[in-house]
């Protein structure tokens, strides 16, 4: 069937500078620039291309640019030309619109609405670069009471604590799974994350068992509905379990990881045979209640010998923080809520755009509902979905999260660049594929060198931002609202924040 | 916290057998935690064989059995253990003298499980190795995403029948309902989303009692040997029932398979 659907992208080739290297056609995995001989020269096909940039950037004379297209259909207010072009499609194929990474849509981003305390004259600052800065931080179940004796000096604590996953700077790397993204990718998030004192997260796709005595140390593995890849040794090589429940950008969904992306190699990582649909179902289907996730995280403690701390991940959704008060009575020892922004590898758009509410206002709620119901102690939170930088880390802090997961975030510093086509596995950048010639284009070295260099630099400007505020312990800031004030936001707004506007 | 010794002082409660390795455990009054310290204790110090007698309702006997060398144990439970019985099972084997509750052989990775009595609901959820087998009855979400993989390949037999949601996304393994006691069987939705794996029941299945991905046929001659094998090992286990293997065999079954590997490959657009 003829498409009515325009090229999203104009390619424009500078033919003065194109050297006719060819390197563009072998750039790109979507076939968009072709070589002609007879003429010689490269030809580009607009339909083609997904606005990736890759020959952008690796063109050694800079000759091409890619552009959103300059045609347009007769401008209408209603009818965006996105909801115009996502029907034709569905009615040239009767299938579900399906994207990649996160909303990008013009919901309201209440970091850029939130500012930061500083101090002055009364409570001076703190220089990082002269005085300690504590940003270490221990998530897990904290006791209610700390019985301690001293003898000589020397403190014992009597207590029986929880086992609590310690970070050295509260950034962990999101669930992204072996199978969503490629090997290369996988294994420079657990590189960097073994480097940089956090840690990394397999999402449902397993956890190679060549990596497993390496990477273990710095791994959360996670549980999913699909329940691929997991044995005890999976669950007993790393430092704490994630039950997946949701996920910021498609709530009460599951996925399917299609049967092109099962490769010998994920299929093995998953425990599955390869070519498969990987079907994750929407719900897991041992878990209809509170009861029933109980029961489930007893399971993994007991398969765990008691000795990992386990993390339930759910979406933030209307009446989420009466659920996660749940979870934490079911014996959680983390929540992980990821926001309305959070990515994926491939989601229904309908669902990406339209499901969950934003994480600003999620952390706010979930904070404040634990501590009015006294069981804040009793789990860490770790707030996901739409961290875009260093401020937006400090402001989730001091809204009442614990750390933070960044996905989107450390795929962007391995050189993704949001093109939203992770779910054809073609990713030109070797992110999100599985096809051998694109992900040998990501060295794990480098890349886990930019996402090294990411925790270090964002971690720098916490220190920064603390000292400015004259705090030297990340744990005094953590729920302190009063280090932010609200800028342009409505009065609900502020209470659900909890925060003052600015000036008061 | 009551820990379990191998040595003279926890005979009373504990009575060791050093010959043979084996322990009983008496499981009054235990907590679920208490009694499975107990177990992963005596795994811990050697014993190959334990007997826990009084279990009721204690749950997630087994999980705690995991070690890095492998160690394998056979447990006898007699009385009712509780949920999730098995889970994460990593090769040891366990026999219950009754009835079995939820969530039995719960991703489970190897080994077996023997249930002379019934199951309760989501029996063998999405178990990727071992065998079970249960004598009688089980119940909702049987063998759901239960998947197979290079040499696993997970076995569960059924004397009678199981209730709805039976297979539901199944990606492997196989599952096998015997119909012992005459019920026929009366589950609907049966292996709605299937991609993997076979269902072989033994009787009579009406088309509307089966999801839209699945494939009804008659069986053939390798699907006879697999038959003639598990349900040899179902006699051997449960002898009780005073049927011969050959009797059973000796009647209708029908297979169900997946139509294909890629039930959902025709659902987007891109």
């Amino acid at each position: 069937m003829k498409s009515f659907v325009f090229p999203e992208f104009q390619i424009i080739r500078d033919e003065e500078k194109c050297g006719q290297c060819r390197g563009c056609e072998r750039q790109c995995a979507f076939g968009t620039h072709t070589y002609d001989p007879v003429a010689d020269r490269l030809i580009s096909e607009d339909y083609k291309c997904a606005g990736c940039q890759r020959c952008v950037v690796f063109c050694p004379k800079n000759a091409i640019v890619v552009r959103p297209t300059p045609s347009f259909y007769r401008p209408n207010a209603s009818w965006s030309r996105e909801k115009l072009e996502d029907l034709k499609k569905q009615a040239e194929t009767g299938g579900v619109i399906l994207t990649g990474c996160g909303n990008d849509k013009p919901f309201r981003i209440y970091w850029d609405h939130i500012v930061l305390n500083a101090a002055q004259v009364t409570n001076p600052s703190i220089d990082p670069l002269r005085e300690p800065m504590e940003l270490r931080t221990f998530l897990g179940a904290k006791p209610d009471l700390m019985d301690i004796s001293a003898k000589e000096g020397d403190i014992e604590i009597k207590t029986t604590l929880s086992p609590n996953l310690m970070v050295e700077t509260p950034i962990l790397f999101s669930a992204m799974s072996y199978g969503a993204i490629s090997y290369n990718a996988f294994r420079s998030l657990a590189t960097a994350a073994c480097k940089s004192g956090t840690y990394f997260n397999t999402g449902e796709g397993g956890l190679p068992r060549e990596m497993r005595a390496e990477f273990g140390r710095c791994a959360i593995v996670q549980v999913a509905s699909g329940r691929f890849g997991i044995d005890a040794e999976y669950l007993n090589c790393a430092q704490a379990v994630e039950i997946k429940v949701g996920q910021g950008a498609k709530p009460g969904i599951g996925g399917h990881l299609p049967g092109e992306k099962v490769s010998a190699a994920v299929a093995q990582t998953r425990m599955i045979p390869a070519g498969t649909d990987a079907i994750s179902p929407a719900p897991h289907h041992d878990i209809y209640s509170i009861e029933d996730l109980s029961m489930l995280i007893y399971a993994l403690k007991e398969a765990t010998n008691y000795e990992k701390p386990i993390s339930v991940k759910i979406a933030a959704v209307h009446n989420f923080a009466a659920i996660a008060s749940g979870i934490v009575r079911a014996g959680a020892d983390i929540i992980a809520i990821d926001g309305l922004r959070g990515g994926t590898g491939a989601a229904p758009k309908a669902i990406r755009d339209n499901v969950g509410i934003p994480i600003e206002l999620a952390i706010s709620s979930l904070d404040r509902r634990l501590r009015g119901e006294g069981i804040r102690n009793r789990c860490s939170i770790i707030a996901a979905g739409g961290i875009r930088c260093s401020s937006d880390v400090i402001k989730a802090i001091a809204l009442g999260a614990d750390a933070v997961y960044i996905g989107s975030a450390a795929l962007i510093a391995m050189g993704c660049t949001l093109c939203q086509k992770c779910y054809t596995g073609k990713c030109n950048w070797g992110i999100c594929t599985q096809d051998p010639r694109l992900s040998g284009r990501l060295n794990v070295e480098i890349a886990s060198e930019r996402l090294s260099n990411l925790i270090s630099a964002w971690s720098h400007e916490i220190s920064e931002m603390l000292g400015g505020m004259g705090i030297n312990a990340l744990e005094s800031l953590r729920g302190n609202r009063d280090h932010l004030r609200g800028v342009g936001l409505h009065e609900w707004e502020l209470d659900v924040l909890g925060i003052k506007g600015a000036g008061e | 916290m009551a820990r379990a010794v191998v040595s003279e002082s926890s005979l009373e409660a504990d009575q060791v057998d050093e010959r043979i390795k084996a322990a009983l455990i008496d499981a009054t009054d235990l907590e679920t935690k208490e009694l499975n310290d107990r177990l992963r204790d005596l795994m811990l110090s050697g014993v190959k064989k334990v007997k826990i007698i009084n279990v009721c309702g204690q749950r997630y006997i087994g999980t705690r059995l995991y070690t890095p060398e492998r160690l394998k144990m056979e447990i006898e439970i007699f009385g009712t253990p509780g949920n999730d019985l098995a889970a994460f099972l990593y090769g040891h084997k366990i026999t219950v003298h009754g009835n079995a509750q939820d969530g039995v052989g719960n991703t489970m990775d190897g080994g077996e499980i023997i249930v002379e009595g019934r199951a309760g609901d989501v029996l063998g959820f999405s178990m990727r190795g071992g065998e079970i087998y249960v004598r009688d009855n089980c119940g909702y979400r049987t063998a759901l995403h239960m998947k197979e993989y290079e040499g696993k390949r997970p076995v569960l037999v059924v004397g009678s029948s199981s209730q709805d949601f039976l297979g539901e996304y199944m990606a492997g393994g196989i599952v096998i309902l015997l119909d012992l006691y005459g019920q026929t069987h009366k589950a609907n939705f049966i292996g709605t989303g299937m991609h993997g794996g076979v269902i072989y029941l033994r009787g009579h299945v009406e088309p509307s009692q089966v999801g839209g991905q699945v494939e009804i046929s008659p069986i053939d001659d390798a699907d006879r040997a697999v038959l003639d094998r598990y349900v040899s090992r179902f006699v051997e286990r449960f002898p009780e029932i005073g049927k011969s293997k050959e009797e059973i065999l000796n009647s209708q079954f029908v297979r169900l398979t997946p139509k294909s590997k890629r039930p959902y490959s025709k659902l987007y657009a891109y």
